[in-house]
């Protein structure tokens, strides 16, 4: 089983999302960076499956070059191998994105056979456009359902389940397909000093593109308006739980 | 081009939250611009919602029908949605911003190789180009953008829009995609029902822990609270990760968006994909050490000290005050 995940590296805010002056950024001068969570499942994910049924899983990112990161990250949690296309620092829109992805993939594929199963995030966590694994599976007219919290792998096919209100619904699908998965399927692992020291020997393999621009263009973030609460104490440990009732038969819930 | 079509959202029938809002703002648009209001829905299963869909103001609702139509399928739902718009020639293709309204348009938005914007909050539309904003980070963050297409696709950020009444001709229209039969394996093939008591999402109460509860044992106060008050119980993406709950219980912007009417937040700093879960909640009382804990500061109501202690303390305030 070949399998390819496509993973975006993504600023890790605290209390607030501070930007930078012009609004064109966040501004992440005391920020760290992780990999986009639904996508940190989807490496998971494809490392279990492989260490069923065997096989090889790569990463996929298009980023800046500090992407690399979270590239070798995956690689210390067990992906085999890494591939990154290389863009400025400017956040690109999911059209390009898209294609850019599929050129890249495209590129893999004629090298080394096509991959059984491309998993995506089901959407990234700080532009949430909800597309690019779509985009892609359309342009190369392969199966795709979001929102995956079970895989099961089968004989030339595969159950994907998706949660909804009250139960699942059941997809089946047959290989080479597509994937966006939610956070939930699995609980990550964390690295292994085995694993960092792969990681810190891994070649990544670079990629070039000539995506265009889509027709949706960021002109500026800005901070939705601040919710203020005058936050009333109830008081101090324990001997506040009796104000606790009053609340609580005020608002009518008890 | 002139017509503004809304995909009626809908599951086997049932109109999901929102539906009736993107047609009453698909209302608006096509008269700011002049345009004709236009609904479809997609499967038989719909078919009996036409009437209703005329109250809000439809001219035509189109109803698709085909075999491979007859449950959920994002790609052919949206390969229809796809050759409807060109068939009528849609000027904008409006839909709702849940996770499969965004998965259905996308897919017609990448079939019809055109733009899509996930999640507007406003629209400003000009001549060509249009001005709009849209949610990043789960609403913590909003992006003002232009988008340039010839036909506009997008979907509404969802608890934004209000649904108003004003009668519309309703008049039905049959029809029929051509679907590749390779289409039918993206649709749902079976579904499991479980039911597992209240849930997360429509609990009038939710009493949810974050690091501060420190284990899955420390849980065990909360989820007697929860029971007492006919409630659930959350948690914070810390405690999913250290395995002290399951990951259907997680509240926030991977997990759950909940909205009881009172939030009781235990030992939660409230980051922001925490709180782009939490913020639904009519009311929220905080539980934490930390006065000036980000949840402290966002509550309606504080008790500053150690969790473990008030938390047994409120379970027998409250089984008292039931007795």
């Amino acid at each position: 089983m070949r399998i390819l995940i496509c993973i975006k590296r993504v600023p890790a805010p605290g209390a607030k999302i501070p930007l930078s002056d012009d609004g064109q950024e966040i501004d992440t001068t005391y920020l760290g960076f992780t990999t986009s969570p639904h996508e940190e499942c989807a490496v998971e994910e494809a490392v279990r499956i492989v260490e069923k049924v065997g096989g090889e899983t790569t990463v996929l990112t298009l980023g800046p070059p500090a992407a690399e990161e979270q590239l070798r990250y995956a690689v210390s949690v067990r992906a085999n191998k890494a591939a990154h296309v290389v863009t400025d620092t400017t956040d690109w829109g999911p059209e390009r994105t898209a294609s850019a992805l599929t050129q890249a993939i495209r590129s893999m594929e004629a090298k080394e056979g096509p991959f059984d199963m491309v998993f995506f995030g089901n959407e990234s966590a700080d532009s949430a456009g909800y597309q690019v694994g779509i985009r892609v599976a359309t342009a190369m007219g392969r199966p795709i359902v979001n929102g995956i919290k079970e895989i099961e792998v089968g004989e030339g096919s595969v159950t994907a389940r998706r949660q909804v209100d009250g139960g699942f619904e059941e997809y089946e699908l047959n290989l080479p397909l597509m994937l966006g998965i939610k956070e939930g399927i699995n609980l990550p692992r964390y690295p292994t000093m085995k694993g960092r020291l792969a990681s810190r020997k891994l070649a990544v393999t670079p990629f070039e593109t000539t995506a265009k621009c889509g027709g949706l263009s960021k002109i500026e973030l800005f901070q939705p308006k601040e919710q203020t609460s005058n936050t009333v104490v109830l008081g101090h440990g324990p001997e506040a739980a009796a104000k606790v009732v009053d609340v609580l038969v005020d608002l009518g819930v008890m | 081009m002139s017509v503004v079509l809304v995909m009626v959202e809908h599951d086997r029938g049932a109109l999901v939250p929102g539906a009736l809002e993107a047609l009453t703002f698909g209302r608006h648009l096509a008269c700011d611009l002049g345009l004709s209001l236009h609904g479809v829905t997609i499967g038989s299963s719909a078919d009996a919602l036409a009437k209703q869909l005329g109250h809000y103001g439809a001219e035509v609702i189109h109803q698709a029908h085909h075999e491979i139509l007859c449950d959920y399928g994002p790609q052919a739902w949206g390969e229809t949605v796809a050759q409807l718009a060109r068939s009528i020639e849609a000027a904008v293709i409006i839909t709702t911003g849940t996770d499969s309204g965004n998965e259905v348009i996308a897919n017609a938005a990448a079939r019809m190789d055109l733009p899509m914007v996930a999640n507007c909050t406003k629209l400003l539309p000009r001549q060509g180009l249009w001005e709009l904003v849209r949610l990043r980070w789960g609403g913590s963050l909003l992006e003002r953008a232009s988008l340039d297409a010839p036909v506009k696709i997008l979907t509404l950020a969802p608890n934004r829009f209000e649904a108003t009444l004003e009668p519309g001709a309703g008049k039905t229209e049959s029809f029929v995609p051509t679907l590749d039969p390779c289409l039918a394996q993206t649709v749902v093939r079976r579904r499991v029902v479980e039911s597992k008591g209240i849930s997360l999402a429509s609990a009038p109460v939710v009493v949810s822990g974050g690091r501060g509860v420190k284990s899955a044992a420390g849980f065990a106060p909360l989820e007697e609270l929860a029971d007492l008050l006919g409630g659930a119980v959350g948690c914070s993406r810390v405690a999913t990760n250290n395995g002290w709950r399951p990951h259907s219980d997680q509240v926030g912007q991977t997990g759950t968006r909940i909205a009881p009417q009172i939030y009781i937040a235990c030992g939660i700093s409230g980051a922001i994909q925490h709180w782009v879960g939490a913020m639904g909640a009519k009311h929220i009382l905080a539980i934490n050490t930390d006065p000036e804990a980000n949840m402290v500061h966002k509550a309606d109501y504080a008790i500053i000290g150690d969790l473990h202690e008030i938390i047994p303390a409120i379970v027998d305030a409250v089984r008292t005050a039931q007795n």
